[in-house]
């Protein structure tokens, strides 16, 4: 099992999600050049967080065309995990292996801090470690999370199961109160259809140890890892 | 172009008529600026050098010290920390947002110019009254300026602090510091040692902003200051991160000689301080410098402060292997000129030789000016105003006025804006405790950092407030678990050429000086920024002080915050009444006067050991030390931050409570433990001969006060934690 974490110009937690698969889960894990075009080595890909081209023009909106992309769309359409987180997420989005669009947050401002997540579903290649409805510590921090989406693509994620992650209060109440950033029914993170490409605002590799204040993140890698090893499924 | 004289320039007479002796000739307009940019005190310290010549610089582990792009000091196992704070207030003050990103981007840049990966950003800013719509405007910019620089950049800024005073009204202090971490053998040095080596510059593309800049950010600030925006620089945090990366790479491989960053006055600067080094000379060609604007002149072009430029001297040879890693980042790096051994300055455009000075006229030939102190009046009328005439407080209001204050209420909402956690080493963020503290992946040890001044104590009596700033900021780092290791300086004064300014300097400097021997924290970097004023007067004297310790173990750290019912509450250090330039004061009587509480840098020194000591040995479960608001703030601090209780028991008689309460004195610290730690807290306080005082226990959602049964101060936690932490959000909305 191999892990691939793919570098765009301005990816900045890049080494944080190396770090966390090779030192902390203990596997096998490699950086891929955003020139590159094949990702056939791999079985699970991290999009990480950062400012892909500065954050120009729009988040995501120049990675989503590195020579790299069209091969990790090929990965995904084919049942490859792949999980986007912060920038990553917003470049799912722009590639459209997401639906929906980020906007700033509400408050206009960059937020950094922890928040409270409920997990919707534990039957997931990603939540497969947790309890249903388990309220999650995960921090975040960007300028553009208030994701949207319009009514009928929300009702259909709601109705397919896509909504994994919503902001919620510490007793996992997730009500407007405790969203950080105005998304749309307090969506932290989306899977798609198939259910192999999740993109989440708040970085799970930011809380993978318990040095860092918190373990909650560990979890949705092990997850992974469990699913790569049959043993989720 | 309309071309400037030389006063315009910001040079004297006399420093003309110097330029005029050293080239034996009338300088033309490119020499001109190339000299008065590098003579300016941004770049050439000529009213400091000699007061900077105080600080001790050296020790054990000091790799090295000021005169590099920052201070070096070794950690340990083959490594070492590079850090280095820097000024930018004048840009800052015109133009908020891009004034305090490129501030960040320049500290960033001397780090990396060494070899260093940078870690972790701190940053150091003052404002006036935060009820001005100016000054919101201002705070608002320049926390988004901050954040949103290095948010791009993946460094963490994880530690500063944010004072607001009418004496900062006109002219805010943006400081920002940066601290890398490099292996010993890979640090990097500025030289350009082989003659015929080409210098390389790489990144962005030269424009007309920030020419000036140097000479700008040396001037005081007036009405006519609005119009020198164009002296303030544009930021690429983008261009920047491509910078990092790539030239980390290229010191991985060992690919270069020498390297330098474009800060202020540009190439000039940087070119000149490259060459000096090894009293080399150099010749460049302007027409081979990349430009984003047409029709740039010589001097434009070699004084322009445009942002994310770096000057590269390769390794011979090596020219090919740096392209690729620059093609690979998407740089482009262009041979601009080269090292010659004549010790000249050349600067042609295409074949004509555009000026010509001596490169170390430039450099070592800057005028220094050894002033005259006067002490001014205002210190002794300040110094021996009696506070007994003021009448008591209720302690209960003064301590939730306290607690509104934006000087001590919490900062959440100026460091929710900045990526604190990004790189994974954060282990205690800002609002948790006294210090920063960051792991260093694959080791037992950590590192703690800092940055403090209390401007005001500085003012009142600026040689006890030199030595107060740095005994905060060890005392600080000593509060979770850190030794002292070294220090930076950012020195903010108002104009040297006011002799009352000048003893300001010299005192706060041997104040500084004299503590920083004590402590055994040499100063490694810093810099100096004057001319702080404007029509209505001068800031506050305020040296900045930013210090970085290590952990031995990271393990064995501590937080500010109060944990488990029924832990004893203990002072460590004297209890004392001097109330001279304190918050209350400021706060409840609008005064900032007093004589300011003395230093004993003896005991300063023992608390130090000791609460390193009492940390390595896991005795305490939380340790905040006593400054802003006193020890009443202090121990409000810790309790909203466990959100749990306290009760004091009152045992010190008649006296006043406020006296207490909210003394500002330095050299002491609220720690809470198991009570079964008493003993072991006991012998090592007799140890290291510091006094402690058994002040009550943690427990309850509730701070009492009391007295022989009667409760004088009893405010719920959940209470002052929303007037603490509600306060600067409330300013801003």
């Amino acid at each position: 099992m191999k892990f691939g974490v793919v570098i765009f110009p301005g990816s900045n937690c890049d080494r944080d999600c190396y770090h966390v698969i090779k030192e902390v889960m203990k596997k096998p894990v490699e950086y891929i050049w955003h020139k590159e075009n094949s990702v056939a080595a791999f079985d699970a890909l991290i999009l990480p967080g950062g400012f892909s081209y500065g954050d120009y023009l729009r988040t995501g909106a120049i990675a989503r065309f590195s020579p790299l992309m069209s091969a990790v769309m090929d990965f995904a359409q084919a049942g490859g995990l792949v999980i986007g987180i912060c920038n990553g997420f917003q470049i799912l989005l722009e590639a459209g292996l997401l639906p929906g669009a980020m906007l700033r947050n509400s408050s206009l401002k960059f937020i950094c801090q922890p928040v409270f997540l409920k997990t919707q579903r534990n039957d997931t290649p990603f939540t497969n470690k947790f309890k249903s409805g388990q309220v999650l510590k995960i921090p975040v921090a960007h300028g553009e999370g208030n994701y949207y989406c319009d009514p009928r693509t929300l009702q259909k994620m709601k109705d397919k199961g896509q909504i994994l992650f919503s902001y919620c209060s510490a007793e996992g109440e997730d009500t407007m109160e405790y969203n950080p950033n105005g998304s749309l029914a307090n969506i932290a993170g989306i899977m798609n259809e198939k259910g192999n490409v999740l993109g989440m605002m708040p970085h799970p590799e930011r809380c993978s140890e318990e040095i860092l204040g918190g373990r909650d993140g560990f979890n949705i890698f092990a997850s992974m890892i469990n699913w790569l090893e049959g043993v989720g499924e | 172009m309309k071309e400037m004289t030389y006063q315009e320039m910001g040079l004297l007479e006399e420093e003309y008529e110097q330029i005029v002796g050293i080239l034996g000739r009338q300088p033309n307009y490119l020499e001109l600026g190339m000299f008065s940019v590098m003579w300016s005190e941004h770049c050439g310290y000529k009213n400091s050098r000699p007061l900077l010549k105080k600080f001790p610089t050296e020790g054990p582990q000091v790799i090295q010290g000021p005169g590099e792009n920052a201070g070096v000091v070794d950690i340990g196992h083959g490594q070492a920390l590079v850090f280095k704070i820097e000024s930018h207030n004048h840009p800052s003050a015109i133009e908020p947002y891009q004034g305090a990103a490129t501030g960040v981007g320049g500290i960033v840049r001397d780090i990396f110019t060494m070899g260093a990966r940078p870690i972790a950003s701190l940053n150091s800013l003052r404002f006036g009254s935060l009820d001005d719509e100016r000054v919101k405007q201002l705070l608002a910019g320049v926390v988004a300026g901050i954040g949103d620089y290095g948010n791009c950049l993946g460094i963490p800024t994880v530690g500063g602090e944010v004072y607001f005073n009418q004496a900062y009204q006109g002219n805010p202090l943006v400081n920002a510091m940066c601290v890398g971490l490099v292996n010993t053998n890979e640090i990097a040095y500025a030289t350009a040692s082989e003659i015929g080596s080409p210098l390389m510059l790489v990144g962005a593309k030269t424009g007309r902003d920030g020419i000036h800049g140097a000479t700008f950010a040396s001037e005081e600030l007036s009405e006519a200051s609005a119009q020198k925006r164009p002296s303030v620089q544009v930021g690429d945090p983008f261009m920047e991160k491509l910078l990092i990366e790539a030239c980390l790479e290229l010191i991985k491989e060992d690919l270069v000689a020498g390297m330098q960053d474009l800060g202020a006055a540009g190439l000039t600067s940087s070119i000149a301080e490259a060459a000096s080094k090894k009293e080399r000379g150099v010749k460049v060609d302007v027409s081979r410098v990349p430009r984003r604007e047409q029709g740039m002149i010589p001097y434009e072009v070699m004084l322009s402060e445009s942002q994310e430029r770096m000057l590269i001297v390769p390794r011979e040879g090596k020219e090919g292997r740096i392209a690729e890693i620059f093609e690979k980042w998407g740089l482009d790096a262009t041979v601009i000129g080269e090292v010659t051994g004549d010790g000249w300055f050349k600067v042609y455009e295409g074949e004509v030789l555009a000026g010509e000075v001596p490169v170390a006229a430039l450099t070592e030939g800057c005028p220094v000016y050894a002033r005259e102190g006067l002490e001014p009046s205002y210190y002794k009328e300040c110094r021996d105003f009696d506070l007994d005439e003021l009448p008591e407080y209720d302690a209960g209001e003064a301590l939730a006025s306290l607690l509104a204050s934006p000087n001590i209420a919490s900062k959440r909402w100026v460091y929710s804006q900045y990526d604190h956690q990004v790189m994974i080493n954060s282990v205690l963020v800002p609002g948790e405790a006294d210090a920063a503290v960051l792991r260093i992946k694959g080791q037992q040890k950590g590192v703690a950092v800092t940055t403090d001044c209390n401007g005001r104590m500085v003012y009142l009596d600026p040689y006890q407030g030199g030595m107060m700033a740095v005994c905060e900021a060890a005392r600080n780092l000593a509060c979770v678990g850190a030794k002292p290791l070294a220090l930076t300086n950012c020195l903010n004064f108002g104009s040297p050429e006011n002799p009352h300014i000048y003893w300001q300097m010299q005192e706060a400097i041997r104040g500084m000086a004299k503590a920083a021997q004590k402590l055994g924290a040499p100063v490694v970097s810093g810099n100096v920024s004057l001319y702080n004023e404007t029509a209505a007067g001068a800031i506050f004297p305020t040296p900045v002080v930013g210090m970085v310790g290590l952990l031995k173990d990271i393990e064995h750290r501590c937080g500010m915050a109060l944990h488990d019912e029924g832990d004893m509450l203990v002072l460590l250090g004297p209890i004392r009444e001097e109330l001279g330039g304190s918050e209350y004061l400021q706060v409840c009587y609008g005064l900032e006067k007093g004589k300011v509480p003395e230093v004993d840098l003896e005991q300063e020194s023992r608390l130090i050991e000791m609460l390193i000591s009492l940390i390595e040995a896991r005795l305490l479960k939380s340790c905040h030390d006593i400054s802003e608001g006193g020890l009443a703030i202090a121990l409000a601090e810790s309790a909203i931050k466990g959100m749990i209780g306290f009760r004091v028991q009152w045992d010190w008689g008649v006296r006043r409570k406020d006296r207490i309460l909210f003394s500002e004195a330095s050299g002491r610290v609220v720690v809470s433990l198991d009570e079964k730690d008493l003993a072991s807290l006991s012998s090592l306080a007799t140890q290291y001969e510091i006094e402690f005082l058994e002040l009550g226990r943690v427990g309850s959602d509730r701070m009492i006060w009391e007295e022989d049964g009667i409760e004088f101060v009893n405010l719920a936690v959940q209470d002052a934690a929303r007037i603490w932490g509600e306060a600067i959000e409330c300013h801003m909305k």
